[in-house]
């Protein structure tokens, strides 16, 4: 039987829980009753469509049963996936040069086997005890987030199976499982994007995403098939750790495009599946139109879950991509540059539209832009450790953010309620009519009643609040003070606050190795440190702009006076907040696993001997990278833009904070700029117009063409010949028989109408018949004679 | 002696009279009576030629025997049926029986 | 002996064939149908005349007493039985010119088609002096090689008749 004491098999229990809390709520506990659409205290939503209909909502017992069934398969995972890390850190030898692995066949395709299987090394080590972790803190805050949410327990389902097809993508052995469960994940955010699909808007945005990122997955699939064809398999052990298949793969060069290797080419085409799944430019635009599903959905798919997927696959298809160069020694290949450029750039491209944005969650979206673009440019540079680094420290900050101002959010709309049921302001939607009760409502009607609100902030005449607008709230420190902490806990991390921040120090890693080659005099290490250093200082300053903005000063518009949480007492309040706090410790000091030895006292106070991250992470690779020396430079750089950032973003927002109906300063510095900024530098209209219009244009000319005017065409001729050929032989049946079946007929009838008078009924005619023909009979027999017997 | 023919002509001519009466009378025991005519012409034919032809086998006169009594049976059924017709329906026409006409 | 190049066969053959076809045309033409049953009373007579030239007499025989004897009075009879209106209808009826042409045709065919051209030569004297009596006759009608069985038949025959015209004729119980 199987052993489950076996570490080697404990890595298939991990994906396994989610994916059974996933089917059990699914088939058994979602059950709904179905209430009239306009009952805004169940419905919670104003969904002029459904008026006149009855919506299915969960049942309360439902609810709790999904949550608990949901809950435990998350924890089961976690404490699974915990109990190996344990293993895997603890481990005698050096692990990574051996790894936890087990694998059954699956698929005997003539002389190879493909097999499935799960593998532990370092890296994914790493991932098991980050993921399941942050996925936790998610599932627990979604209890409260989503607590009068009409499909809560479909929405547990859903990130069950998110948990899940990520959890599988960790521990996968091969790429083909990776890419599964990569695909799962891309099913997910879609289904998770949408979730709330009545606004248009939402379910928009999930198509968006996920077709954007199926362009990426194409070609990524590409790259697996390739490089199955090359080398008869898909294991990473098999592949990644072996030096002859690295080789050849270096060696052979790439059908179609001779000029590069194989692996290049494979390299490239992984790298692009990568810039679709992590938002890198030009394919990040689906990333902040994700904004429009539920705060945890944007905390799981952008923090913890579907991005870092992006960039584990990278990080761990690295040996590939570093054929035939070294980076170290400034020798690039395809993939590496590659990854230097689209990383650099889009760290520093997102950053500047991050810097214009007013909605809370979309400035967070850009970061996240942002911060891979970080990862995947320390990759390019051959900075393994680092963007291993900052891959973790970023999920842990980054989750907290977006729970945190997810709860920032329902604070929001607390006091949205709040100056409605009291009757400050009049606002159209008339859901905000339960004056005694709100403190049950607080959470409740948010998450509908905020769609509608946010999806026309902008558009709409201004009676219509979007509680996500950073210009409308203030002084939220007061209000929400766990919140507050927390989310300058998370936006410090951010913006990588020197020292006492994990941020800090994942940024400062990627830093100073790029320092290291642009102090050799290598080209794209350069481009690197420039651009990630002016990166962070937009990072710092924007995420300046955004703590000002949401919690100092006072508030600016009546919501805001009144936003909070409902008391310390309020169970949705609890679950809320508890992960939030749990993510802060993370952030504060998960970092200190990474401080590097030679650093300057604290170097020897929390890595005397090696930083315990890069030392066990650097066996997932044959050579483990060389590691920056320690250099004033970059850590300055570091301390500078942080600092720097950090400030400017004060002075000019926290410093005096704005007041009620005050512009944005810098609207005014900026100037025209700032307009760019805000609309992205248009790239959604560039692609409306490159590729969904015509796209849009050839689908309907095919359509009207194609299938209305030729195909539609000959089946109607053909219909048409059909009846043509049909009158006509009716017509030609009907003369016939008319002509000649019925004239048999009435001939028949007309001769019998002559002939009947024939039988008079008298003997006597008869006789005389029979008579005159005998006499007729005897002529021909005389005659007959006569002639015979001449 | 007669010739042959003389008889047969005798015969041949109360043949085509009986047929005529037969033929051409309304009242039914007139065309009974026609009938009788051309059973005994036929008779004459018989005789006649069992006295030309073979007059010493009686299969002859045999068989007029029983024309003779084969006539006299339909005479007697036919006269019994005409008199229920009259009796049912007081008409002795031979007309006026046609039920099987059109 | 010989009157005018007639034997007296002759004479006798003409008497008899005057007796019969007149009463044959008595029968045809009559207006009165008793009148009409004793012409063919008189026609059946001649027929028996003609039996005895041709020496048969035991049929002329029983030609009087059957035919005449019998029939004849059932005809007899039956016109009287029948009487209503005998006498205030037409004789003919509407097809008797038509019958007269096919009759007509029919005598001259027979005549000159059959008659004449097939038994005309046959001249008297072929007829023989012998034969046979009246004695072999009713032997024929009992031998059992011979005609026995028909004969049987024919009582049988006259049985069913008989008991068919009784009941046909029948008065039936008045309602």
């Amino acid at each position: 039987m199987i052993d489950l004491t076996n570490i080697n098999i404990l890595p298939w229990l991990i994906p396994v829980g989610p994916l059974l809390a996933f089917a059990i709520i699914m088939l058994i506990t979602n059950r709904s009753k179905m209430v009239s659409a306009t009952d805004k205290h169940e419905y919670g939503g104003h969904h002029p469509d459904y008026d006149g209909m009855t919506v299915p909502v969960v049942t309360a017992r439902s609810r709790v049963m999904s949550i608990t069934v949901g809950l435990s398969g998350i924890i089961a995972a976690w404490a699974i996936a915990w109990t190996v890390a344990g293993a895997a850190t603890n481990f005698n030898g050096v692990f990574g040069q051996q790894v936890f692995a087990n694998s059954v066949e699956w698929l005997a395709t003539g002389t190879t086997t493909l097999s499935m299987g799960v593998m532990i090394d370092p890296l994914n080590t790493l991932m098991l005890i980050m993921v399941p972790l942050a996925v936790l803190c998610i599932f627990i805050y979604s209890i409260g987030y989503m607590a009068h949410d009409p499909r809560q327990s479909r929405f547990f389902a859903l990130i069950s199976l998110f948990a899940s097809a990520m959890l599988t993508l960790v521990v996968a052995d091969n790429l083909l499982l990776l890419f599964v469960g990569w695909e799962i994940m891309g099913f997910c955010s879609y289904m998770l994007i949408g979730f709330w699909f009545e606004k248009p808007s939402a379910y928009q945005a999930a198509v968006k995403a996920f077709t954007t990122t199926r362009v990426a997955d194409v070609v990524m699939m590409l790259g697996i098939v390739y490089l199955y064809t090359l080398t008869g398999t898909l294991n990473f052990r098999d592949i990644l750790y072996n030096p002859e298949v690295l080789e050849k793969l270096g060696n052979t060069p790439a059908i179609l495009f001779t000029g590069m290797t194989a692996s290049s080419l494979i390299g490239i085409f992984l790298i692009i599946g990568t810039i679709g799944k992590s938002a890198q430019f030009p394919l990040h635009v689906w990333l902040p139109d994700a904004m429009e599903g539920p705060t945890p959905v944007s905390a799981m798919i952008h923090a913890a879950a579907m991005v870092s997927a992006g960039v584990y696959a990278v990080i761990r298809m690295y040996p590939l991509f570093e054929v035939g160069a070294h980076p170290h020694d400034g020798l690039f290949n395809a993939p590496l540059m590659l990854m230097t450029v689209i990383g650099g750039f889009t760290a520093l491209f997102a950053a500047t539209i991050a810097v214009a944005q007013n909605d809370v969650k979309k400035v967070l979206a850009y970061s996240t832009i942002s911060q891979l673009g970080f990862m995947i440019a320390a990759l390019g540079i051959g900075a393994y450790v680092a963007a291993a680094f900052h891959l973790i420290t970023h999920a842990f900050f980054k989750a907290l953010l977006f729970m945190a101002s997810g709860s920032v959010i329902h604070a929001m709309e607390h006091g949205e309620h709040h100056v409605h049921a009291h009757g400050h302001e009049d606002d159209e939607d008339d859901e905000h009519e339960h004056s005694a009760s709100h403190a049950i409502e607080a959470h409740g009607h948010d998450s509908h009643g905020h769609d509608s609100h946010a999806a026309g902030a902008d558009a709409h005449t201004g009676h219509k609040f979007d509680p996500q607008d950073m210009m409308n709230m203030g002084g939220l420190s007061k209000r929400i003070p766990v919140t507050f902490i927390t989310f300058v806990i998370g936006g410090l991390s951010l913006a990588g606050f020197p020292l006492i921040t994990a941020g800090f120090w994942s940024k400062d890693e990627i830093l100073a190795d790029a320092w290291l080659g642009t102090s050799k005099g290598f080209g794209p290490q350069a481009f690197v440190f420039f651009m990630l250093a002016a990166a962070a200082f937009l990072t710092a300053f924007y995420t300046a702009r955004q703590l000002s903005l949401t919690f100092l000063g006072e508030a600016r518009t009546e919501e805001a006076k009144h936003a909070g949480l409902g008391g310390p007492s309020n169970i949705s309040s609890i679950t809320m907040q508890l992960p939030l706090i749990i993510l802060a410790f993370f952030a504060l000091f998960a970092g200190f696993v990474g401080v590097p030895s030679d650093f300057p006292v604290l170097g020897e106070i929390f890595s005397p001997k090696y930083p315990w991250f890069g030392h066990f992470i650097e066996n997932t690779l044959i050579v483990p990278p060389p590691h920056p020396i320690f250099n004033w430079i970059p850590l300055l750089t570091s301390f500078g833009v942080a600092g720097g950032g950090l400030f400017l973003g004060w002075w000019m927002y926290g410093r005096k904070p704005l007041k009620a109906g005050e512009p944005d300063p810098l609207v005014n510095i900026l100037g025209p700029m700032h307009n760019v900024l805000k609309n992205k530098y248009y790239f959604d209209e560039l692609y409306t117009i490159i590729f969904i219009k015509p796209a849009q244009a050839i689908s309907k000319a095919t359509g009207d063409f194609i299938d209305k005017g030729i195909i539609d065409g000959i089946l109607h001729a053909i219909a048409t010949a059909f009846r043509f050929t049909g009158d006509l032989i009716k017509t030609f049946n009907l003369w016939l028989i008319d002509g000649f079946g019925d004239s048999i007929g009435q001939g028949i009838g007309w001769v019998g109408s002559r002939l009947r008078f024939v039988q008079t009924g008298r003997v006597q005619n008869y006789l005389l018949m029979v008579v005159f023909f005998a006499l007729v009979l005897g002529l021909i027999f005389i005659a007959s004679a006569g002639t015979a017997a001449n | 002696m007669v010739p042959l023919w003389m008889y047969l002509a005798v015969a041949a001519a109360l043949f085509c009279l009986g047929t005529y009466t037969v033929l051409s009378r309304r009242n039914a025991v007139a065309v009974l009576m026609g009938i009788e005519l051309m059973l005994n012409a036929v008779n004459l034919n018989l005789v006649a030629f069992w006295r030309f032809q073979s007059p010493l086998n009686m299969a002859g006169q045999a068989f007029t025997a029983f024309v003779l009594v084969v006539a006299a049976a339909e005479a007697a059924v036919g006269l019994a049926i005409i008199i229920s017709m009259y009796r049912s329906r007081r008409s002795v026409t031979v007309d006026d029986v046609d039920m099987l006409r059109w | 002996m010989v009157v005018g190049g007639l034997t007296p066969q002759a004479i006798a053959f003409g008497f008899f064939t005057i007796l019969t076809l007149g009463g044959a045309f008595g029968v045809v033409l009559n207006k009165n149908l008793v009148r009409g049953a004793v012409w063919l009373i008189v026609s059946l007579f001649g027929i028996a005349g003609m039996f005895v030239l041709l020496s048969a007499p035991f049929l002329a025989a029983v030609q009087v007493m059957v035919y005449i004897g019998a029939i004849g009075i059932l005809f007899t009879f039956a016109v009287m039985l029948t009487r209503s209106m005998t006498n205030m209808r037409q004789r003919f009826t509407t097809q008797w010119w038509s019958a007269l042409i096919v009759v007509g045709l029919l005598f001259v065919f027979l005549m000159s088609g059959v008659i004449v051209p097939v038994w005309g030569g046959i001249s008297p004297e072929q007829a023989g002096d012998v034969v046979a009596t009246t004695t072999d006759l009713g032997v024929a009608l009992v031998d059992g090689n011979q005609f026995v069985l028909p004969f049987e038949v024919a009582s049988l025959l006259l049985t069913a008749a008989i008991i068919g015209a009784i009941v046909i004729a029948r008065q039936h119980e008045e309602e």
